[in-house]
């Protein structure tokens, strides 16, 4: 007798629970970010956006009800054809998509407007599941490792001929999922040590002081390195390489458009150019910042529902929530956030088969990588890019995308016990 | 296999939600200037400005009202314009000056409303009003400047402009604000915290367009504006046009006064100007014609010019010669022209004839008694300590000090002590043959037609005056004006010794002026010619009449003139018959005043 394929039972109610929250309150912000008391309409009034999320979420849930019934085995079985297909579209999307805002990112069915980006990125991480899974699959090995990239950097490659900068960015995510998989720490040490320096060169602007620090590195790390001449040769070299790339650098960004220039800048100094490439992350800083430890209360915020801030239901929807909701209403916000995460973790750990638990991997790492920058961009920590935040973000195509990407895992882990039981 | 890197993905997780929740409890938290940024961009402050007082004369004309004007605003996020010259023809600009403009707007803010033309006239606003509706991004905004009726009075109303960075800087009550109107000069100026009313403050959400979303708080800390105060000036308007018609084409003063009470009825300075110049859009242009105008108008001189009394000054030396008991009504001189000139007539002299015939040597002989009392054996001793003890009479006629007047720029003019003459000619250097000039009110000695004006209320009040004001009431209390124009000032002469100057002024007219008499009215007079090595001399008269009951004290002031009794009086004369009597019935010596051009 085959079993039947949905268990409530074994369907983890933490990790939905969590979602419906998010959603809620992610619901609840988006009308205070369009609430207006002179023109009060309710919030199911579908004219305005919170109404529209209204039937974004109804359809989710539809989503979700089908992802619950569906044979688990489908995700497995179909998600390289899955990622082929989405592929070929986001191939064939600057062709004929619609140009939105400079972007050829958008397929205009109907009165709907999906994003074909936002549902690669689960395709991409069933796609790398599928790829990952094998047993023999090493991700210490060259040939294994440029398969894994391979799989991620086809559609990064595509999605930055629409051109969708931040969306691109995104798939870097998954950077997590293979790390948790045996990617060699080097190229870890590596990549952040090339961020710090990037960043320590861009905020400090004198080179003598970058140079002295580097210098004072490398000396220590030479002095350390008493036992051989070669690791001292080897750390000099290094020490030359890091203020050659500096150098570089320097050099790239004076060479930038002025508007990308500011961009950068715009980070360490937000007074660069305050009403222009300043004026999106300033605005957000005084919406939240002027929130305090309680908020100003719901629908009581000034900057985000009087458009001081620019794509607040969109992009910006964390300004409303510290606004109206300040310190507090924050640190609840991202401790669900967290909680979440830290449980997708979980699961993803307890998981029988490779396959479920680099999908899991993919989950987290793609939620945490939107979570972070997208709060980060908000409070003038990270370069505006446009990436929503999952589950919060007014909008079809994200709340669908991450709604897939979340329950496609849970599906997963439902039946993680009949998984077992079964031979790929 | 690597299990234990998913410990490292977990504190990850929380590593980075420990960041976020640090930053944002440092900008939420810690750091209140965002508060205040928001506050900023929401809450508008909106400043209603109150409407200025108004100025009326003694009778209740007006003098000062506001007219409204028209700023119009552009928000640069909705202007474009598309026929440039079309536009600027329409509001009669220069391209230059809407580029600029516009470019200061935009600097400004892109979304918020910034004057792009200001104070355009209800006549040229009529004139543009229909076309307003072609341009997007552009609206009106009424407010007022002031007018003036009559045109006339510039220099006692005075003008407002835009407080200036020093004035504001001395604002110690923080009341305004850069852009903010005051009164510059005059009654504008002395009045500005009476006539400037109280500013009300709405607070308003409005959104990153602009746009009001409603009052902030539901209006609590909004204030409601409170008009200024109304002033009566104790001007009569109808003397003060009469006499700046008589004063056309000459350089020089008349001051007015109710001896009774002090208030000022005319103050005329001339050559004078048209204060409506000085409001609307054109004041700074017209400012700086008027300030380079070589007559300088802008000049108050009733308040600010000074010259030496004259012969008018003799009045003085025979009351503190009479109070001194130097000089009684038979002290008799001869005129004797070695020490000083006089025109012909009989001698020798009594205090009376003196008077009547302004008798220089008289005062000659009469003014070394008062300085030389022999009080010290040492001759230079003697004159300055007498110097001294006369100086200190003549100051309490008003002299040497300010008067006090309620508008700025009061000169006190000067009468010279012993330590004058010590700075010029050294201690004990300097004796009567030195200062003999004082005597017939030359030499080291200086005074406003205003003191002038004021001479002539102690004579006729006999000996005492009121600080000579302008502004009778305040809203319709009279009780609200400054206490000190109500004290009275006594001269330290007693009454008994005025009655003889008062008929030898009378009869001084048909000695020197009987241009000035009248058959009906009885004027006691005295003239001056103060002497102008420069050119004609100046031509001065004081007067009060009716002799018995003094309703109007005067000093005309007219520069290089000539003789006194020519100009002078009969200004004077004619201003006291419009004064009391409403109407002039002399229309040949009208003429002969009008006529007359003594600018050069």
């Amino acid at each position: 007798m085959r079993q039947k394929d949905t268990n409530l039972h074994k369907i983890d109610w933490v990790t939905v629970g969590l979602y419906f929250a998010l959603v809620f309150i992610g619901w609840l912000n988006i009308y205070a970010a369009v609430y207006d008391e002179q023109n009060a309409t309710s919030i199911f009034d579908f004219s305005i956006n919170s109404g529209k999320q209204l039937v974004w979420i109804g359809t989710a849930i539809l989503l979700i009800i089908i992802i619950m019934v569906a044979d688990y085995r489908l995700f497995h079985n179909l998600s390289l054809v899955l990622y082929a297909i989405f592929v070929l579209i986001l191939f064939l999307t600057p062709f004929i998509g619609k140009e939105i805002n400079g972007q050829r990112a958008w397929f205009e069915i109907g009165a709907f407007r999906l994003q074909p980006a936002e549902f690669t990125k689960f395709a991409t991480a069933l796609a790398l599941a599928k790829v990952m899974e094998g047993p023999s699959f090493d991700l210490s090995k060259l040939k294994d490792q440029m398969k894994a990239l391979g799989v991620i950097f086809l559609p990064i490659v595509l999605i930055l001929l629409q051109p969708d900068t931040g969306t691109a960015m995104v798939y870097s995510a998954f950077f997590i999922m293979l790390y948790r998989e045996g990617m060699p720490q080097r190229y870890y040490v590596i990549g952040l040590s090339l961020v710090g320096l990037t960043i320590l060169t861009l905020a400090i602007e004198n080179n003598l002081y970058l140079f002295g620090s580097i210098g004072v590195v490398i000396l220590i790390l030479v002095a350390m390195s008493k036992k051989s001449w070669q690791n001292a040769i080897s750390f000099v070299f290094l020490g030359c390489i890091m203020a050659v790339y500096a150098l570089s650098l320097d050099y790239v960004v004076e060479k930038l458009p002025e508007h990308q220039q500011n961009r950068i800048m715009v980070l360490f100094d937000p007074d660069v150019d305050p009403l222009g490439v300043g004026w999106n992350v300033t605005q957000s800083k005084i919406a939240i910042g002027s929130g305090g430890l309680l908020g100003k209360g719901y629908l009581e915020g000034t900057q985000t529902k009087f458009d001081f801030v620019p794509e607040q239901h969109t992009d910006f929807i964390f300004c409303t929530l510290g606004e109206e909701f300040g310190w507090v209403g924050s640190f609840v916000m991202i401790a669900l956030f967290v909680t979440m995460l830290l449980r997708l973790v979980f699961l993803a750990e307890r998981q029988k088969t490779r396959f479920s638990r680099i999908y899991g991997y993919c989950v987290v790492s793609l939620l945490l990588f939107h979570f972070t920058i997208n709060i980060a961009m908000t409070i003038g920590l990270f370069p505006v890019v446009g990436i929503p935040l999952p589950f919060f973000s007014y909008g079809g195509s994200s709340l669908w995308s991450f709604t897939i990407l979340l329950f496609i895992f849970i599906k997963l882990d439902s039946n993680r016990i009949q998984i077992l039981g079964r031979s790929y | 296999m690597y299990t234990g890197r998913s410990l490292v993905v977990a504190i990850t997780i929380g590593v980075i939600a420990l960041i976020l929740l640090g930053k944002l409890f440092l900008i939420q938290v810690t750091d209140d200037s965002y508060l205040r940024k928001a506050e900023r961009n929401a809450i508008q402050r909106v400043v209603d400005h109150p409407y200025r007082g108004l100025v009326y004369d003694r009778n209740g004309a007006l003098l000062v009202f506001n007219d409204p004007v028209f700023d119009l605003m552009v928000i640069p996020k909705d202007f474009s314009l598309k026929d440039t010259a079309r536009f600027c023809n329409l509001f009669d600009i220069e391209k230059d000056y809407l580029i600029e403009n516009f470019t200061a707007a935009k600097n400004y803010s892109w979304v918020k409303p910034y004057p792009l033309i200001k104070q355009i006239s209800k006549e040229d606003f009529a004139k543009v009003q229909d076309f307003l509706i072609d341009y997007k991004g552009l609206f009106v905004m009424t407010r007022s400047v002031r007018s003036y009726p009559r045109s006339s009075a510039a220099n006692i109303l005075g003008y407002i402009g835009e407080i200036s960075g020093s004035q504001l800087s001395r604002d110690s009550s923080r009341y305004y604000v850069q852009g903010d109107y005051v009164g510059h000069s005059g009654l504008e100026a002395y009045y500005e915290p009476e006539l400037r009313g109280k500013k009300g403050v709405k607070y308003k959400l409005v959104n990153v367009r602009g746009i009001e979303k409603g009052a902030f708080k539901n209006g609590d800390l909004d204030t409601l504006s409170m008009p200024g105060e109304n002033l009566q000036s104790t001007i009569d308007l109808n003397l003060q046009l009469y006499g700046e018609q008589l004063m056309q084409g000459k350089r020089g003063s008349i001051v007015a006064i109710e001896p009774k009470t002090g208030e000022i009825l005319t103050i005329i300075s001339a050559p004078t100007y048209d204060p409506n110049v000085l409001t609307g859009a054109k004041f700074g242009q017209n400012y700086t014609v008027l300030n380079n105008d070589p007559e300088k108008p802008l000049f108050n001189r009733p308040i600010m010019a000074t010259y030496p009394p004259g012969s008018i000054f003799k009045i003085v030396q025979s009351l503190i010669g009479l109070q001194e008991g130097i000089l009684t009504p038979n002290s008799t001189f001869p005129c004797n022209k070695s020490l000083v000139n006089c025109h012909n007539h009989p001698t020798p002299v009594n205090l009376f004839g003196a008077i009547r015939n302004s008798c220089n040597p008289y005062y000659h002989q009469a003014f070394r008694q008062v300085i030389n009392q022999e009080v010290s054996t040492n001759t230079y001793t003697d004159t300055q300590i007498g110097l001294d003890k006369w100086q200190k009479a003549v100051v309490k006629f008003g002299l040497n000090n300010r008067l006090g007047v309620d508008i700025n720029g009061e000169k006190g003019g000067s009468i010279p002590s012993s330590s004058l003459y010590d700075k010029i000619y050294g201690k004990g250097r300097w004796k009567y043959s030195t200062i003999y000039s004082l005597s017939i009110g030359q030499g080291e000695m200086l005074v406003t037609p205003l003191q002038m004006a004021n001479l002539a209320v102690i004579f006729a009040n006999k000996g005492y005056f009121y600080t000579p004001h302008l502004i009778k009431s305040i809203n319709d209390d009279p009780s609200r004006i400054p206490a000190r124009f109500k004290e009275k000032r006594d001269s330290g002469v007693e009454a008994k010794h005025f009655d003889l100057i008062q008929d030898a002024m009378v009869q001084a007219l048909s000695g020197t002026a009987t241009r000035a008499i009248m058959k009906d009215i009885e004027i006691a007079g005295k003239t001056g010619t103060a002497q102008n090595p420069a050119g004609e001399d100046h031509s001065v008269f004081i007067a009060f009449a009716p002799k018995d009951d003094p309703k109007i004290a005067i000093a005309v002031y007219v520069e290089n003139a000539g003789w006194g009794g020519r100009a002078a009086a009969s200004t004077a004369s004619l201003l006291i018959e419009k004064y009391l009597t409403g109407e002039v019935k002399r229309p040949e010596l009208e003429e002969y005043v009008l006529k007359g051009d003594f600018i050069y």
